[in-house]
């Protein structure tokens, strides 16, 4: 079987981690890299780290359109149903392949930080 | 309105020329700029650089015969220093130090990276007048009535979001066009209406937005010919400009259509604008604005308030709201059914929408003349006291106040 495991977070954890210094940064950078290390056999994708939410876009059908706009989805009782990973020019080719996803009514689209 | 540039003090007059010329020339520059280096942020810095270097000299040395290629030798030269200090843009230096020449199209790109649906409204809006139309931060806080701090972290939102998030710099796929094209349409529309309606405040120092918003409408016509909506739009700016001297009295207090003097509307740009209309609807591709465009002209050829055509009106909202459908469509559309079928029909209209604008003056202020109408003085004098504790704009406050005295 294969799990998708979502890394949660909210601002306070942000805010946290923008207070660390340098070598707490780095210690916790490597603390992932062991992780990673140690699970290497089972992970199908390594994953990556998101932009932050003002980075976010979301596209949402509604009424036989579709809406853009900015920021991430907020309404109450969506939740994150899966996920693909796109390599694309830019934002509009992103937005092209989302709204043309047959399965979902709304999509977030966050660059992937490399 | 009075043009406040013609009562302002000669220092006030050079800038707003200036003003002018950098409105005709930021645009084209910054977006040559973007081309050639690829960096949204850096470019508009080199930009504004260019223009506070140039407010400092011309008003002595006088306006380059070529003000485009003066700012743009600047703003190369103001580049080259930025990228030499700094060696992280290496790669970026060699893009400065060929000749950069100007594609005809530039300045399309730009709307549409500034209009980008991925950025709120409000970032859209600050974005376009500052990057296409050259506005200064003081200018766009004093004309949407904002600190100017709180602009300037509105743009740099908008910098970092267009880098971050790869908003693209370049004209949407014939595909996209439309809806894209409709973000930008209305981005322009919201500079016209904040310029027309002047949403708070007495602010006689304050750049005209509808002339801004006119230019950049007759921008779009000229970089798109064949888009009906764009010319649409711009007919309907140039449909209210026609008639905006009549809008106010020699106090200042706003006069309602139906008791303008309308020798005082300016009737060959009437004609004009309603050409347009006719020239959009050639393309068979009906909307919105060329849809408001035409009943404004309907409204604008009428000699008197009591010749308006209403029946004429009332199937243009009937389009309007095929089209596009909006609450604030259908309240106007009980207005022209007042005129066909009676108040009490359109009453029955505006009851069925006021729960959903319950928040909109407008919708109190025709109760209260539909229920004035109909002889229920007591319940119009209610809705007008709702409509007055709406509105903001004084020249309407001074209006809904006389009714109530």
């Amino acid at each position: 079987m294969k799990y998708m495991l979502m890394f949660c977070k909210s601002d306070m954890d942000d805010r946290r981690f923008e207070a660390m210094t340098e070598a707490q940064r780095a210690h916790l950078f490597q603390q992932v890299a062991d992780w990673q290390t140690e699970y290497q056999s089972s992970f199908v994708d390594q994953g990556y780290r998101l932009g932050p939410a003002q980075t976010a876009t979301t596209l949402r059908h509604k009424d036989g359109g579709v809406i853009i706009t900015d920021g991430p989805f907020v309404e109450g009782g969506e939740v994150v149903g899966g996920y693909s990973i796109v390599d694309v020019p830019d934002l509009d080719r992103a937005l092209r392949i989302a709204r043309a996803f047959p399965a979902c009514p709304t999509v977030e689209i966050r660059p992937v930080l490399q | 309105m009075p043009d406040s540039r013609d009562s302002a003090s000669p220092a006030v007059a050079a800038l707003a020329a200036l003003a002018d010329v950098f409105r005709d020339e930021a645009a084209q520059l910054t977006a040559t700029l973007v081309r050639a280096l690829g960096d949204f942020e850096l470019a508009e810095e080199l930009v504004q650089d260019a223009m506070v270097t140039a407010m400092e000299r011309w008003p002595i040395e006088g306006v380059p015969r070529r003000p485009g290629a003066w700012l743009l030798t600047v703003a190369r030269h103001r580049g080259l220093d930025v990228l030499r200090r700094d060696a992280r843009h290496r790669a970026k230096l060699t893009l400065l130090e060929r000749p950069i020449q100007p594609e005809p199209d530039d300045r399309l790109r730009l709307i549409f990276t500034c209009c980008h649906p991925a950025l709120a409204r409000e970032v859209q809006v600050a974005l376009t007048l500052r990057v296409v139309c050259g506005f200064g931060v003081h200018e766009i806080a004093r004309a949407f009535l904002t600190s100017e701090a709180a602009i300037a972290q509105r743009l740099v939102r908008a910098r970092r979001k267009i880098k971050d998030t790869g908003i693209p710099y370049r004209v949407p796929d014939p595909d996209e066009v439309d809806e894209r094209l409709n973000e930008a349409l209305a981005v322009l529309y919201l500079v016209f209406n904040e310029g027309y309606l002047t949403s708070a405040g007495d602010q006689p120092q304050r750049r005209d937005l509808t002339d801004d918003a006119e230019w950049l409408a007759t921008l779009l016509v000229k970089l798109l010919p064949d888009e009906p909506e764009v010319l649409g739009l711009l007919a309907l700016i140039r449909l209210h400009r026609a008639r905006s001297d009549a809008r106010f009295d020699e106090r200042g207090h706003l006069v309602l259509l139906r008791d303008q003097d309308r020798s005082r509307w300016d009737h060959a740009a009437i004609a004009a604008a309603s050409r347009l209309v006719l020239d959009a609807g050639r393309l068979h591709r009906p909307g919105q604005y060329q849809v408001q465009a035409a009943i404004v002209a309907c409204h604008a050829e009428a000699p008197s308030w009591e010749a308006t055509d209403w029946p004429q009106i009332l199937a243009l909202y009937d389009t309007l709201i095929t089209v596009a459908p909006s609450p604030v469509a259908s309240l106007n559309r009980a207005i022209a059914v007042r005129y066909v079928h009676g108040p009490a029909a359109a009453l029955a209209e505006v009851e069925c929408i006021a729960p959903e604008l319950s928040r909109y003056r407008l919708v109190h202020a025709t109760r209260a003349e539909l229920l004035r109408d109909l002889g229920r003085p007591v319940e119009a004098r209610l809705a007008d006291e709702q409509a007055l504790a709406l509105t903001s704009n004084p020249a309407e406050r001074t209006l809904l106040e006389q009714r109530l005295t």
